[in-house]
């Protein structure tokens, strides 16, 4: 029983950083049609620049919380940076291809940002600033009620990383949500998303519009790296949690953003539970580690074959 | 260009619609292959090893991506994998029936892959674009598992690696440790000539067209007729044939020996991708044009930097090169969208009229 809710527990903390991730390629793909493959990437360099910046700046004698905060706004400026040069250099040319083209410009961005990220900042792991971000370190353990009484039979342990990453996640999805509905750059970027052709009509420039949507995944994509960061260590094998997110976004639908956050709660638990039970039962112990790569992709492609533009996604409609 | 072909004139609709309607390109294609015959002869074993066999066997990928994406119209993310079915059949088939020339096993490795390949391809009739992307995924994450986990099909090796046994044809050995370089070359070459062959008639006949009408728009095209789920599943069986055939090349007559984790991992699939679309969706010169951009670029960079006067050490050689390579392909893909293919073409129809501007 404790095995259960403490796998449920895990499941969910996983299943609320894989929905931000998903919820930057959503982002993007809504306002601007573009598959981001380099989500993962952004991820993993705004983490880096964070930790990098930090680093550089103590090695000054300049530490503590201050220290911490300056090279977040240091990492809050790269993005904005990027998105700046990512809509000028990339989108802006390629305006009006196919998908696949964008799809593949993305790969390329992907690339970039990893050479330009060992380059400046090396490609060794870095421990995450936790503490000097005033993020809570240490577990508390549950006691689950009517369980066994002796040793840890009963107790669920809970990270308080993982309390707060559900507490900033939930946070983060509420304030993306206001700012959607309620501003006028929201307003704008929900017209893009409906009809590119009917927004420029009205006046709403499309390259600031991208800016700015590329901007918001790269302040998501650093809120996601620090906290898997935190997780974890800050280096290049995290972008692999990009390959994470695409299931999700497959089950949610690619231009929803509770369809993230709910894909990614599903595929969080259904890929633990998987791991934990279902494998074991159905291929043996010993074959049945490891399922927990393409258990995802298998769970989506079962909601997929039912609905086949996601749970949420809009329904395809097509004409001849 | 250097010849004209005024005064051929086409007397019959198949002498029109022929792959090669003029009398010099079948002169240009005869040297461009009497070339390749004459490389491994003047080439040094390093070029041979390091840039032409790659070459070769990342051609025969991208032709069977190319068939998929390009040709169909179905993003495929597992080529990596399929790839792997092959080298795997083929290391299963050579170890049961070693009396078998390795040659025979490597193109029927490919029927393996392409089986694998239509299961795969199932979810291509109800899913569409990225979501079928996504799809095939599934397949590369499953089939890399099972690669790594299933121990039969390395034969329970310890190290979890296919060490490749030693093949000959006529006594010379031609896959295993002391095999030459030139004839490996020779035979891939021989491989890569005759599927090259066979995929353009396929794609310039009734098959290919009816992909091509896929691609352009489904529903139309079942309406004319054509069956989306055979022909669907065709372009991923055929697709999955030229990728298993190309992934027992590069395990058999390229490595000789390895872990499929780090020969079919989902940067595989990338990487032939990325040559499908350098090199231009939907055309078969356009898959040697990529897999001869890509699958050079790194050696070239590697030894090619410090040539021009521009020193890398070897930890900085890797990120510059990932730098390097992440701004090409987007370089490339502003400069021309289509590919290598159309600024080929491109440059044959300036060619034509040169030295007039029209």
């Amino acid at each position: 029983m404790d095995l259960l809710i403490q796998t449920i527990w895990e499941g969910l903390v996983a299943g609320v950083l894989y929905a931000l991730i998903a919820l930057g390629f959503v982002l993007i793909f809504k306002a601007s049609g573009v598959f981001n493959f380099a989500q993962g990437i952004m991820v993993v360099f705004a983490a880096l620049t964070l930790v990098g910046t930090y680093e550089k700046l103590a090695a000054q004698g300049f530490t503590g919380p201050a220290a911490a905060f300056t090279a977040m706004a240091v990492a809050i400026v790269v993005m904005y940076a990027l998105a700046m040069v990512v809509e000028r250099f990339v989108l802006r040319p390629l305006v009006n291809q196919p998908d696949i083209i964008l799809f593949m410009a993305t790969f390329g961005l992907t690339y970039l940002l990893i050479g330009a990220g060992e380059v400046i900042f090396g490609g060794e792991p870095k421990v995450m600033i936790t503490k000097e971000l005033f993020l809570p370190t240490g577990s508390t353990d549950l006691r689950i009620p009517g369980a066994g009484p002796n040793g840890r039979d009963g107790l669920v342990l809970l990270q308080h990383i993982d309390i707060a990453a559900a507490i900033i996640a939930s946070v983060m999805i509420a304030a993306l949500a206001f700012f959607f509905q309620y501003t006028r750059i929201g307003r704008a970027l929900r017209a893009v998303a409906d009809s590119h052709k009917a927004a420029l009509s009205v006046g709403i420039s499309l390259n600031q519009i991208w800016v700015i949507v590329w901007f918001t995944a790269g302040i998501v994509a650093l809120i996601t790296g620090i906290m898997w960061g935190a997780r974890s260590d800050v280096s290049f094998g995290l972008q692999t949690i990009a390959l994470k997110a695409l299931p999700v976004l497959i089950l949610g639908g690619f231009t929803s953003v509770p369809g993230a956050i709910i894909g990614g709660l599903i595929i969080g638990i259904g890929e633990k539970l998987g791991e934990l039970y279902l494998a074991p039962m159905l291929l043996g112990s010993t074959l049945g580690r490891g399922v927990e790569s393409w258990l995802a992709y298998f769970i989506a492609l079962a909601f997929l074959l039912f609905r086949p533009q996601g749970l949420f996604g809009e329904k395809i409609i097509e004409r001849i | 260009m250097l010849y004209r072909e005024s005064g051929q004139f086409k007397t019959s609709y198949t002498a029109d619609m022929a792959v090669f309607p003029i009398r010099e390109d079948k002169i240009g294609i005869a040297l461009i292959m009497l070339g390749a015959l004459i490389v491994p002869f003047v080439a040094t074993d390093f070029f041979l090893a390091s840039v032409a066999i790659p070459f070769l066997v990342y051609v025969l990928a991208a032709i069977g991506l190319n068939i998929l994406t390009g040709y169909t119209g179905l993003i495929s993310l597992g080529t990596g994998a399929f790839m792997g079915v092959g080298a795997y059949a083929c290391y299963k088939l050579t170890t049961y029936f070693p009396d078998v020339n390795i040659i025979i096993w490597i193109l029927v490795s490919g029927f393996f892959s392409a089986a694998i390949g239509i299961v795969f391809g199932l979810p291509s009739l109800r899913i569409k674009g990225f979501y079928l992307a996504v799809a095939t995924l599934a397949a590369q994450f499953f089939l890399e598992w099972c690669f790594v986990r299933i121990s039969w099909l390395y034969n329970d090796n310890a190290s979890g690696a296919i060490e490749v046994p030693r093949r000959t044809l006529a006594g010379m050995p031609i896959t295993g440790a002391n095999a030459l370089p030139e004839v490996r070359y020779l035979i891939l070459l021989a491989l890569v000539v005759l599927l090259t062959w066979i995929a353009s008639n396929v794609v310039h006949g009734r098959i290919g067209r009816s992909w091509m009408a896929i691609r352009d728009m489904d529903i139309a095209a079942e309406l004319i007729g054509i069956r989306p789920l055979k022909t669907k599943l065709l372009a991923f069986a055929v697709s999955s044939y030229y990728a298993g055939v190309s992934g027992a090349c590069m395990m058999f007559l390229w490595y000789g020996g390895g872990e499929a984790a780090d020969l079919f991992n989902i940067n595989q699939s990338f990487n032939i991708l990325f040559m499908v679309i350098i090199g231009g969706l939907g055309s078969l010169i356009g898959a040697f044009f990529g897999a001869a951009f890509i699958s050079s670029l790194p050696t070239v960079l590697k030894f090619g930097l410090p040539a021009i006067g521009i020193p890398i050490a070897g930890a900085t050689a890797e990120h510059i090169t990932f730098l390097l390579v992440g701004f090409l392909i987007i370089f490339f893909l502003i400069v021309e969208p289509h590919g290598l293919a159309r600024l080929w073409q491109i440059a044959k129809q300036k060619l034509r009229l040169w030295p007039f501007p029209y």
